[in-house]
This record gives C-alpha cells, structure tokens and sequence, in this order.
C-alpha cells in the first residue's frame, strides 16, 4: 500500500504572490498543475464556508446561530434570500433541532449542511451519534470554540474534543483556503456509497472564522462538476418503504456499531481519492496529513489547524539556522491516520503533541493520548511531550513554539523528558 | 366533514404483530391514524412505546417510510423531511406530495419535545404532529410527565402516606399549539374513533403544521385492564375529564357535546393508579381533581361559545 502524504517545502518556493492575481483569466502556475479561471477573492474563514457551500448545490440548510459560526449562517440567509441559490434553510430554535432537522432532510436523499460552534455542539451531541448512526451524509462545519463555564466565545477546541467518539468524520483546516477547499470535498466524501457518514469540518474561531485572507475560488461549473448531485439508495421512498432507527437490541446492536466504524476507517482511503481529484481541478493538494521538513528532522511539532502556520513560520528560522525541525499536521483527525503518521516519523527522537484541548484528569490532551497510544505499539523509543496551550482564545506565540521546538531538541540530545505535558502560555 | 367508514383505506399501514401490549391505547391511536392516509405518507416516530415496538430489528411493523431518531426532535425531524420535499421537488418539478406525520407520547411531546415542537408550528412547516397521551411515560415504567393528572399515581408521582400522586394541573397542550396561531389543533380520543379519524384528515388538509392531541390510555400504567382501553377512553369524554374540541383558525369547536356527564368515579375507579383517592384521608383529592375537571369543562365551553 502507497501512502499519500502532501509534503510542503520549507524553502520558500518562487510561487507567486497572491497580489499577482489580478483577475480571474490569470494564469496562476502551481506546480505542474495550472490553477486556470481561479478567482482570488477576500473571505475570512466563515464567508469561505458560506462560498463553498452556495457552490455546492446543497438542498436544505438547517441552523442555529452562535459566535463565532453566525457569519456563516448570516451569508448563507443572504444567498438564499437573493436567490443565489434554491436550498431550503431551516433557521431553526436550537442546535438540537438544527441537526435533527439535517437528519430528517438528509433521509429525503437532499445534500444538506449545518455549522456551530461550542455549546451548540454541546447541545447537538446526542444528535451527533443519531446522524452518524443512521449513517446521514452530512457536512458540519464547528468554528472552533472554548465551552462553558465560565462563558467564553474564543478559539479553543473544547468543543470538538468532548465529541470526538461520536462517530464523525473530523477533519481541521489551518486557514480560509483549506477551509473551502475542505468543505467541497467533504461533501464528496461524505456522500460516498461506501462511506455515509457526516463530516465535520473544524476551523478555529476568530483567528480563522473572522480573519481575511485571500481565498482561491473554483468556477462554479468546475465544483458542479466534481459535485453531481447525491444519490442514495436508502433514502424515504413510498415505494421502497425503509424504517429508520429501529431498536437495536443485545443482538444486532454491536453488528450495526462494527459497520459504522469499519465505514469510518475507509474513509481515509476515499479521501485521499477524492483529494486526487480535487487536486486535478484546483492545484491543490489535500490528504489525511501534511508534513513539512520530515525527510530528515531530528524533532517534530504534530498539531492541526491555524497553529501549523504559526509552527511552519517558526520551523523555517529554525531550518535557516540549521536546526533538523518538522512539522506535521494533521488535516483528518477522525479516522486517525495511523499508517499515514508512522510513514513520517520513522527516524524522529523527539516528538510534540500539541492539544488545544484540556482532557481533564487524563494522562495527556486527547491528541497526544492517541499519539502515544499508537506509538506505544510501533516506536516505543521515540520520546514525546504534550503541549497544552491556547485555550479560551490565548494565543500561541513564535517565541512559545520556538521554545517548544528547543526543548524538543534538547530531549532528542540527552533522551530526557522531564514533563510529559506542559501548559505553554498560562500564567502559574 | 365526516370521514366514513367506506371511505377508509383498507390497507393496514401498521402491521398486526409488533409487540405492543394487549389493549394498548397509543396501539390504537396509530392504526387509526393511518386510517385517515389520504396518499403516500411519511411518520417520524418520537421513542417512546410506539417506537421501541415496532420496530424491533430485524422486524419492522411500517409498511411505509418511518423514521426514528430521538425522543425529542420528532417536530425538527418532521420539519427536515418537508424541507428535504421541498427542496428535492424545486429540481425535479415534480408534484408527487408525500404526507408527514411526527407521533409523539406526551412525554416526548408535553415535556422534552415541547421545544421542537413549538419551533416547527412556529415556521410553518406542512406536517402533522399527532401526540398519543396516555398521561405518564409508559415506556420507561411509569413516570409522571406533564400530562398526568392530577392525583394519578406513577413511579416517580406515587401515592405516599403524605403525597397522594400528583400534585398539580395536566398543562394545556392544545392551548400551547394554538397560541402559535397554526391553522387547525384539535383533541381526540380513540374511544370515538369517527371524529379522531376524521381530524387527523383534516388536519393532514392543512397546508402548514397541524397538531391533534389523542387521549389513548395504557392498562399498565394506568392499572386498568385491558379490556377498558376503549371503555376508558370514551369514559374520559363522557366524564367531561377529557374534552373533545377542534380549534380552527383560532376559532375553537366543541364535538362531542356532554349534557349530562356520567360521574368522574365511574372513569376513576376502573384505574389503579387513582385508588389511593379512595381512601378517605385523601378526600379533599378527590374534591380537587372533581374542580379540576369542572374548570376545565367551563372553561373549554366558554372558549366554544357553548352554554353550559
């Protein structure tokens, strides 16, 4: 088996700048792939979401506003009330009914979508096991929010965490490009005959959801092309009558939950499918993780989201003073890409796991508790500390990673790990 | 409007063999409801009794599409399936309307669910919501909810030396749904099957969201037997202690007419669950759930112009 790992260069490239982009007949050369007819436009994290989703002829929409998601659904209202695009929105009274309503529309066979944030995942979160459950191909987007109490509207990941064992496809974007990108192809993913199961796509509040950045946008026909509209077998036909839900007792139950997860583990293989395709149309380059300066780095920062341009501007002052630093990111973090992660650490000393995410009361952030879980079984001498930092919207500094990157190297000098989790950035 | 018994679809949309019990009220409640199919129909199924039995895998008891997810979302889940119609229609242009139902107990419909619910009749969605109350949940052996009387005994309500059931009013659901100004509300019992039938018709005639509220007694929970479903449930009417009543356009109807109401012991001691009133020590119980239920009956003939 190939594994397919997307690899970023330290040294800066001669690619050319955004601002060279004057308009959409300009020919933008990325690699061998030519980004032709590829509008460049100015979104911040959630008008990207709210752009990818009018591309992608989705039928209902059914959500509940909450900082820092609302520009999302506020977008979305305007497309639909101008007529941009013909899907029915659902503003609903909660996020439990939002989610409720996406599975009652997701079994009419329509394409459908939601987003929220912090304690509206919370609230949805049983919600969140009936969609996966009933196996409902639908696309979430969580703008990335710490929980209560005390109340707090900044990015931490809280929310998604607390969720992680609900059956969901979760992927982490690092910024309003991947943001897009990531949403048109998980609608693809998502309705996969092999796969129908919901995706989550995650992107951290404020510092990707309301920054502007300059975005890439696909023709439309060109997503509507790589977007055929859903078909599914097992949808609610009068004619094919289905029941939905039943009971499930002692002797069917585990059978069902034994699909589910093996539906769950083919996801990263239809990823990377789709990723090939996508690739095809947009010039880039999407999988299960994206390393850069793994090919011989001594130390490495594992983490997902916005932190990896942080890590990644601070790994090339390192490489230019030449210190052997890496950086891997994870894009998909449910189904964990196990074999993905062991193809690029092979000859790593030291390795940090970097959780915006307390587990309280457990050994590490949940992140690194799957790092070294797996570790344990294939590289029990690799050393590794858990970063916890970030949290209710703290920023993370260059300074703070550079540090981490020293200790990092430090331990892969004399072997010793003194704290296996640190909390970088809070005052104590 | 009268829906007669000709013109009842012969097909029964709910297969005999699911595993509710004999003399099951909500049992009735459904088979009956889907009496009144008028075409292709959906029905989203709150958990409950009905849900868990009918639908016990490998088996199902739904000859037409059904769906369960939750024990509070049926109302949000009925709003997606009509937004699923709506949206998949708009492409296809086509005119094939599917029906939807959302079924709910009262405990999925007075308590948890009241929040889904009252946001669907809200938004206007095109469907259904038809709530089978057999006052308490049932399914999970007998907890008060607020649908059970006052004075009835469940698990978590019981008569005790000093607390003689519960305490407190059923809430006014049909109140609730007709303060969202919806366009048809209505009560209904399964002890008159004509008149239930024929609500649920009308209301799946609604063009927006509907609620009929069923009274559909359980011999469990109620410690009755099973014999009396039916008898109790016309008793309940015929007692006054369950009025049967229509609100149109806001514009409220009585059906059943009661002159001379048969006394409320006659409906009560059929049923374990009041025996405790009984007893003379809880007489002033007795007084107040006969108040109760004068209230009630006055007020619903004042809101249906109709002189006592």
């Amino acid at each position: 088996m190939t594994l397919h790992i997307v690899k970023k260069e330290y040294i800066r490239s001669e690619t050319p700048s955004l601002s060279h982009v004057k308009d959409s007949s300009t020919r933008v050369q990325n690699g061998s792939v030519t980004m032709k007819n590829q509008e460049v436009v100015g979104f911040n994290g959630d008008e990207a979401v709210a752009y990818a989703v009018k591309q992608s002829d989705v039928n209902v929409i059914a959500a509940y506003p909450i900082t820092p998601q609302t520009i999302i659904v506020e977008r979305l209202s305007e497309y639909v009330a101008d007529g941009d695009i013909d899907s029915e929105f659902v503003c609903v009274e909660s996020e439990h009914s939002a989610l409720s309503a996406c599975i009652g529309a997701s079994l009419t066979g329509a394409r459908v979508f939601t987003a929220t944030a912090s304690q509206g995942l919370a609230l949805m979160h049983e919600v969140l096991y009936a969609t996966s459950g009933l196996r409902c191909p639908i696309v979430m987007a969580v703008v990335n929010r710490a929980l209560s109490a005390p109340i707090n509207i900044h990015n931490d990941r809280s929310d998604m965490m607390g969720s992680r064992d609900c059956g969901w496809v979760q992927i982490y974007a690092e910024n309003s490009q991947e943001v897009y990108d990531w949403i048109i192809q998980a609608f693809r993913i998502s309705e996969h005959q092999n796969i129908q199961l919901p995706i989550a796509v995650n992107l951290d509040g404020f510092v990707i959801s309301h920054s502007m950045e300059n975005v890439y946008v696909l023709p439309n026909k060109d997503v509507k092309k790589f977007l055929p509209p859903r078909k599914t077998r097992y949808k609610i036909d009068p004619t094919h009558p289905i029941s939905f839900g039943g009971l499930f007792l002692q002797d069917y139950y585990y059978e069902l939950k034994r699909q589910q997860e093996e539906a769950l583990r083919q996801t990263s293989k239809i990823l990377d499918q789709v990723g090939k395709e996508y690739y095809k149309i947009s010039g880039r380059e999407y999988g299960s993780l994206e390393v850069c300066g793994m090919e011989d780095a001594d130390v490495a920062i594992l983490c997902m989201g916005s932190t990896a341009g942080t890590v990644r501007s601070v790994l090339r002052k390192l490489r230019a003073d030449g210190k052997k630093v890496g950086l891997i990111k994870l894009w998909l973090y449910r189904p964990f890409p196990i074999d993905e992660l062991f193809s690029v650490i092979e000859n790593l000393k030291a390795l940090v796991v970097m959780d915006m995410a307390l587990s309280f009361g457990a050994p590490f952030g949940a992140l690194c508790s799957d790092v070294a879980s797996i570790l344990q079984i294939k590289k029990k001498d690799l050393k590794i500390f858990n970063v916890i930092y970030g949290l209710g919207g703290r920023d993370i500094t260059p300074s703070e990673i550079e540090d981490i990157f020293n200790d990092a190297l430090e331990i892969a000098k004399t072997g010793i790990v003194k704290d296996y989790v640190k909390f970088v950035g809070v005052r104590e | 409007m009268v829906i007669s018994l000709k013109e009842l679809t012969t097909k029964e949309l709910l297969a005999p063999g699911h595993r509710l019990c004999a003399g099951c009220g909500p049992s009735i409640a459904t088979r009956m409801a889907l009496k009144a199919a008028r075409g292709p129909l959906v029905v989203t199924n709150a958990t409950g009794c009905v849900e868990v039995s009918t639908t016990i895998f490998p088996y199902t008891a739904w000859r037409i599409p059904w769906i369960h997810s939750l024990f509070e979302n049926a109302a949000a889940t009925a709003a997606g399936i009509e937004a699923g119609f709506k949206a998949l229609g708009k492409r296809k242009n086509t005119k094939n309307h599917i029906d939807i139902i959302a079924l709910g107990g009262d405990g999925g419909t007075f308590d948890i669910g009241i929040q889904a619910l009252s946001g669907a009749l809200e938004r206007g969605h095109d469907f259904v919501y038809i709530c089978y109350d057999n006052e308490a949940y049932m399914n999970t052996g007998i907890q008060r909810s607020g649908a059970t009387p006052r004075g009835a005994s469940t698990t978590t309500s019981p008569a005790g030396e000093i607390i003689p059931g519960k305490r407190g009013l059923k809430k006014d659901f049909i109140g609730i749904c007709v303060a969202h100004q919806i366009e048809y509300a209505a009560t209904a019992s399964i002890g008159f099957p004509n008149d239930y039938i024929t609500k649920v018709r009308k209301a799946l005639e609604v063009n927006g969201p509907a609620v009929i509220h069923v009274l559909a007694p359980c011999p469990l929970g109620w410690r009755a037997d099973p014999i009396n479903t039916v008898k109790l449930a016309k008793l309940a009417v015929q007692t006054t202690v369950f009025p049967i009543y229509e609100v149109e356009d806001g514009k409220y109807k009585l059906n059943i007419r009661i002159k001379k109401p048969i006394e409320v012991e006659e409906y009560l001691k059929l049923q374990g669950r009041f025996r405790h009133i009984f007893n003379p020590k809880f007489r002033d119980v007795l007084e107040a759930i006969k108040q109760d239920i004068t209230t009630n009956w006055e007020r619903i003939l004042r809101l249906c112009n109709v002189n006592p």
